[in-house]
């Protein structure tokens, strides 16, 4: 049996931003993985993060590793996203001034998660919330899926539930 | 190139992270926007930024990179430097603009990082 871990994001706080990333990284640094997987789940996991704190309403990030790979799930409770092929391109943004003053906002974070993933699925309803799901797979991408994984976020909150 | 290396390319003042002078730096990245840093990994790379934030500190430290110069003589904040300092992040700082500083290193062989080109 792998590692869970699960941590709160807190929206618009931008002082502990990127905390719940930075543990999710040093775990599995202790663990002495793959290092071009710690590299991509942290960027990925960054992002993430960094969007529910810059869009969305308070959420949570979760991590998973086993034998196979890294899972990483994003869910949140915010105002959902409007369009997910526009935020999906790269430079397209709907961040305000104050996001942008901190280096953020640049369109590039969902991009960025979709190049550094093995497997990403995004879902969001407007008023709602968004989930995010990133597998990262050890020994070079064995597959594209994440079938009979474990979605603990998922499966511990029930979507409904929480955003 | 050594860190060291870049301290006196750029006449740049160490503000935190004395002792990480002689690690070996393998490229370099310049952006004020964080994101455009973590495309990919940037594993031994330098920073170069004008964007005193604690951000930019943790995109460093989650794109992999071994250190931070912040241009035109911008001096980060205690919140900045004490957070540098938990992540053993040395951090410089250079009265030269991004533009110069780039252009230094790069002159002076530190390719590009992403690119190593």
């Amino acid at each position: 049996m792998g590692i869970i871990k699960e941590f709160k994001i807190q929206s618009k706080d931008f002082v502990h931003a990127g905390e719940g990333s930075m543990d999710i990284r040093n775990t599995l640094k202790s663990l002495d993985l793959d290092a071009d997987v710690i590299q991509r789940v942290s960027i990925c996991a960054y992002e993430a993060e960094m969007n529910v704190v810059m869009h969305g309403g308070d959420g949570i990030i979760s991590m998973s590793q086993d034998e196979t790979g890294v899972v990483i799930e994003v869910m949140d409770g915010g105002p959902g996203i409007d369009d997910i092929n526009l935020a999906l391109t790269e430079g397209y943004t709907t961040a305000g001034v104050e996001v942008q003053q901190m280096g953020f906002g640049a369109g590039m974070g969902l991009p960025n998660i979709v190049r550094n993933s093995d497997y990403f699925k995004i879902y969001s309803e407007k008023k709602k919330g968004t989930y995010l799901v990133m597998c990262f797979w050890f020994n070079n991408r064995i597959g594209n899926e994440c079938r009979g994984r474990l979605f603990t976020l998922w499966d511990n909150h029930k979507y409904n539930e929480v955003v | 190139m050594k860190l060291s290396d870049v301290k006196m390319i750029l006449k740049a003042e160490v503000i935190s992270g004395d002792d990480g002078l002689d690690i070996e730096v393998k490229g370099g990245a310049a952006s004020d926007l964080m994101s455009d840093l973590l495309n990919k990994s940037k594993e031994g790379g330098l920073l170069l930024t004008g964007l005193t934030s604690i951000h930019a500190i943790n995109t460093a430290v989650i794109g992999g990179m071994v250190a931070v110069v912040f241009v035109r003589g911008k001096k980060p904040d205690r919140a900045i430097v004490s957070l540098a300092s938990k992540h053993k992040m040395p951090i410089l700082s250079t009265r030269f603009n991004m533009y110069q500083s780039c252009g230094r290193l790069y002159g002076k062989g530190l390719k590009s990082i992403e690119w190593n080109s």
